[in-house]
C-alpha cells in the first residue's frame, strides 16, 4: 500500500504542471488513473489471497500452521486445540502399539458420542407417551427418511458400546493399570460401566413394545426385593414397605409398568444418565492425564527390585 | 528378513483339535439346527455370539504379549547384568530410536483411523440388521420366554440360584463395590503398566474367573434358558408345553430326612429355631471353608504339589512375601468378595443344578 501513495501524488502534480487540459478530461483522467490503481491493489489482495493460512480469518481460527512439521509446530497442534488438548504432546513410542492398548477405551467414548448425535435426531421423531411411543417407531422406521438406519445405528452402537467398556476393563487389569497411582480413577470407570448399563437399560423401555415391556418388568421386579426397601424384600414389610411407597415404585413412578415409567427412562435416558456420565468422563479422561497418561507398556520390574512397604 | 513360514506347533495343532472337536460334537448333539440358529441369530444375541469369538481373540493378545514379558523378566533375573543395561522391555528397541513420539500425527491418525473403522462397522451392521420391534406392549400377553437385554441375563440367570433380594439386588451391589475395591486390596506392586503372568498370577486369576463367570451366566441364559425358563440344551427344540416338576429341596429337609438324619434323630432341624441355626452354622461354615480354600490358592506352589510324597501346601515364596505386604484389612476385605461372590455363585450353581437344593438357610425373613 505504502509505495502507491507516492506515485499518486507525483501524477497529480505533473497534472496540475501540464495544465493545458481541460476540466473535463483532466476529471476523465483522474477517475481512469484512480481506478488503475484500485486494479493493481485488488490483483495484488487477491494474489495474497491464494495463500488463505495468510489471512486474517485463517490466522483467527487456526493458531498453528500444519504445513511445517517442525516439532513445534506439532506439538501446537496438540496444545492449541480444545478437541486434542486432551492429549500430552508427547507420548511413548510404545503407548501407540494397538496389541497394547485395544483402543477400547476410544472406542468406548466415540460410540458415547455417536449415541448421543443418533439420540437427538430420534428426540425429534419420539413422545414419551404411552399413545404416541410405539407409533412414533413404526413411523421411524417406514416413514422417515434414514429412520430405520438411524434406529439401527442407536441400537447397535449401545450394544458395541457396552462390549467395549467390558473389553476396557479386561485390559485393564491384564496390564495391571489400576495400580497406584490409578486407584481412583479405576473406581470412576466402574461407575462409569454401571452407568453404561443403565443408559442401555432405559433405552430398552422405549420403543414400548413387548420385549422392552418385558424385560423392564423383570427387571424392576427385582427392585421389589430390595432388603429393607422393598415390599417384598427382607426386612421390607416390618419398616412399613407396601407397593405403593417402595424402591420400585419410585424408579417406576407407580406401581406398573405404565405411562409414568415410559416418561421416567425417557427423562433418564436422554438427560439424567448423560449428564452424570459426562461428569464422570470428564473426571475420567482428566486423571488420565494428571496421572501419567496411559500406564504403559511400562518397562518390566523385577521381583528383587521390590520395595519394602512404606510404614506410615 | 526371511519369510516367514507357517510352522506346524503343537499349540496350533491343540487349537485345531479343539476346533476339529466342536464341530464333530456339534453335528453329534444338536438336533435342531434351526432352533439353534434362531436363538444365536436373533439380533439382540448377535453382540453375546460376537462376544464369544471377541473374548478369546483379546484373551489371546494379552496372553501372548504377557508371555513375551515373562520370558524377557526371567531372562533378566537370572542375568543382573543385562537387567541393568536392558531397555526392559519386550518391544524391538534400538539405540538410537526416540523414546517418543509426537501425538501429532502419530496417535491422532491412528485414532482418525480407528472412528472411520468403527462408523464402517456400524453401517454395515445396521443396514445389514434391524433392530428388534416386538408387538405393542401388553400387560396381559406375557412373553415367554420373559428375557433381560443380554448384558443383564446373567443377573437374570442368578434367580435360578438366590433369591430376587440376593441376586437383583445384593450380588450386583457386592460385584460393583468389589470392583472399586479391586485397586485397594491387590498389594502387589510388580506388573503396573506391562503384561504379566507370572507376577500377578492370582489377581489376574480371580479377575478372569469373575469375568468368566459372569459371560457363563449370560451364555447360559442367552443360549440354554428356554420358555419359562426350562434348561434346554443348545439345539435341543424349546418345548412350549414342557413342564419340569421342581423336586428342590432345603439343605435341612434333605439331612433330616436322609438315612443319616433318621438314625441319628435330627428331627429338631425342620423346626423354625432348628433350622434357623443350622443355617447360620452351614453358611459361617462356608466362610471358613471360603477362606481357607482361597488362602490355599494364593500362596500354594502349584508346581511342586505331588501326592506322593504327598504335598498339597507348598508354599510359593514370591506369593508369599506378596502376602506379607498386604494389610490385614486388604485381606478379610478380599476374602469377604471373593467369598460372596466369585464361590458363592458357582457353589450355589452347583448345588442348585446338580442336587436340587433350594436354600441353605432359611430364616423367617430371608432365605438363602
Amino acid at each position: 500500500m505504502e509505495p502507491e501513495r507516492p506515485d499518486q501524488a507525483e501524477l497529480k502534480e505533473t497534472k496540475q504542471l501540464t495544465g493545458g487540459e481541460t476540466a473535463g478530461s483532466s476529471l476523465v483522467g483522474k477517475v481512469r488513473d484512480s481506478g488503475m490503481a484500485l486494479k493493481e491493489r485488488a490483483v495484488e489482495e487477491v494474489k495474497s489471497y491464494k495463500d488463505p493460512q495468510n489471512t486474517q480469518l485463517w490466522k483467527s481460527i487456526f493458531r498453528v500452521s500444519h504445513d511445517r512439521s517442525d516439532p513445534r509446530n506439532r506439538s501446537l497442534a496438540i496444545l492449541s486445540n480444545v478437541f486434542l488438548h486432551l492429549h500430552p504432546a508427547k507420548i511413548n513410542r510404545d503407548a501407540v502399539r494397538y496389541p497394547f492398548t485395544w483402543g477400547m477405551g476410544g472406542i468406548t467414548f466415540y460410540l458415547f458420542i455417536v449415541l448421543t448425535f443418533s439420540g437427538v435426531l430420534l428426540m425429534f421423531y419420539y413422545h414419551p407417551t404411552k399413545a404416541d411411543a410405539f407409533k412414533d417407531i413404526l413411523y421411524l422406521e417406514h416413514d422417515v427418511p434414514f429412520g430405520k438406519l438411524l434406529r439401527n445405528m442407536h441400537r447397535w452402537a449401545a450394544h458395541l458400546m457396552v462390549i467395549t467398556t467390558w473389553l476396557h476393563m479386561f485390559r485393564v487389569v491384564l496390564t495391571g493399570s489400576y495400580k497406584r497411582p490409578r486407584e481412583f480413577n479405576w473406581g470412576v470407570g466402574v461407575v462409569l460401566l454401571v452407568l453404561t448399563l443403565l443408559l442401555s437399560f432405559t433405552g430398552y423401555l422405549l420403543p414400548d413394545d413387548q420385549l422392552g415391556f418385558w424385560a423392564v418388568t423383570v427387571g424392576t421386579n427385582m427392585a421389589r426385593a430390595t432388603p429393607m426397601l422393598g415390599s417384598e424384600g427382607p426386612f421390607g414389610v416390618q419398616l412399613g414397605m407396601t407397593p405403593f411407597n417402595d424402591v420400585r415404585f419410585g424408579l417406576l413412578g407407580g406401581s406398573i409398568v405404565d405411562s409414568n415409567a415410559l416418561l421416567r427412562s425417557y427423562i433418564w435416558h436422554c438427560i439424567g444418565i448423560p449428564l452424570v456420565a459426562s461428569i464422570f468422563m470428564a473426571v475420567h479422561f482428566w486423571r488420565i492425564r494428571k496421572d501419567g497418561g496411559i500406564s504403559g507398556p511400562a518397562p518390566v520390574m523385577l521381583e528383587s527390585e521390590m520395595k519394602a512397604v512404606k510404614k506410615n | 528378513m526371511a519369510k516367514r513360514r507357517f510352522n506346524l506347533t503343537k499349540g496350533k495343532l491343540l487349537g485345531l483339535g479343539v476346533l476339529v472337536a466342536v464341530v464333530v460334537l456339534a453335528v453329534l448333539v444338536v438336533e435342531d439346527w434351526q432352533q439353534l440358529w434362531k436363538i444365536s441369530s436373533a439380533p439382540d444375541n448377535v453382540p453375546i455370539v460376537a462376544m464369544l469369538f471377541l473374548v478369546p481373540i483379546f484373551t489371546w493378545m494379552g496372553v501372548r504379549q504377557s508371555l513375551a514379558n515373562d520370558r524377557l523378566i526371567r531372562e533378566l533375573e537370572q542375568d543382573p547384568k543385562l537387567a541393568k543395561t536392558h531397555h526392559r522391555k519386550a518391544e524391538p528397541w534400538r539405540p538410537g530410536w526416540a523414546r517418543e513420539l509426537h501425538v501429532w500425527p502419530y496417535l491422532v491418525r491412528i485414532e482418525f483411523l480407528v472412528t472411520v473403522i468403527v462408523t464402517v462397522i456400524l453401517f454395515v451392521w445396521s443396514i445389514t440388521l434391524n433392530a428388534p420391534l416386538e408387538e405393542p406392549a401388553n400387560p396381559n400377553l406375557t412373553m415367554n420366554p420373559s428375557k433381560a437385554p443380554w448384558y443383564f441375563l446373567g443377573l437374570q440367570e442368578m434367580l435360578v440360584y438366590f433369591d430376587p433380594w440376593i441376586a437383583g439386588v445384593v450380588m450386583p451391589s457386592l460385584i460393583m463395590v468389589g470392583l472399586m475395591v479391586f485397586p485397594y486390596v491387590d498389594s502387589n506392586p510388580l506388573g503396573n503398566g506391562y503384561y504379566t503372568l507370572r507376577q500377578r498370577r492370582f489377581a489376574v486369576g480371580m479377575f478372569a474367573v469373575g469375568f468368566l463367570q459372569w459371560i457363563l451366566l449370560i451364555v447360559i441364559g442367552t443360549f440354554i434358558r428356554g420358555p419359562g425358563w426350562i434348561w434346554f440344551w443348545p439345539g435341543q427344540t424349546w418345548d412350549h408345553n414342557a413342564v419340569v416338576f421342581d423336586k428342590n429341596i432345603d439343605l435341612h429337609d434333605l439331612i433330616a430326612t436322609s438315612w443319616i438324619g433318621k438314625t441319628l434323630h435330627l428331627g429338631f432341624l425342620q423346626s423354625n429355631l432348628g433350622k434357623w441355626i443350622f443355617g447360620a452354622l452351614v453358611v459361617g461354615g462356608f466362610y471358613i471353608v471360603g477362606a481357607l480354600f482361597f488362602h490355599w490358592l494364593m500362596t500354594v506352589d502349584f508346581k511342586r504339589i505331588s501326592l506322593r510324597p504327598l504335598r498339597l501346601f507348598p508354599r510359593d515364596p514370591f506369593e508369599q512375601k506378596l502376602l506379607e505386604r498386604t494389610s490385614i484389612l486388604q485381606y478379610v476385605m478380599f476374602q469377604f468378595f471373593a467369598i460372596s461372590v466369585l464361590l458363592a455363585m458357582p457353589v450355589k450353581l452347583i448345588l442348585r443344578l446338580g442336587l436340587t437344593i433350594k436354600y441353605v438357610w432359611v430364616t423367617p425373613w430371608f432365605n438363602i
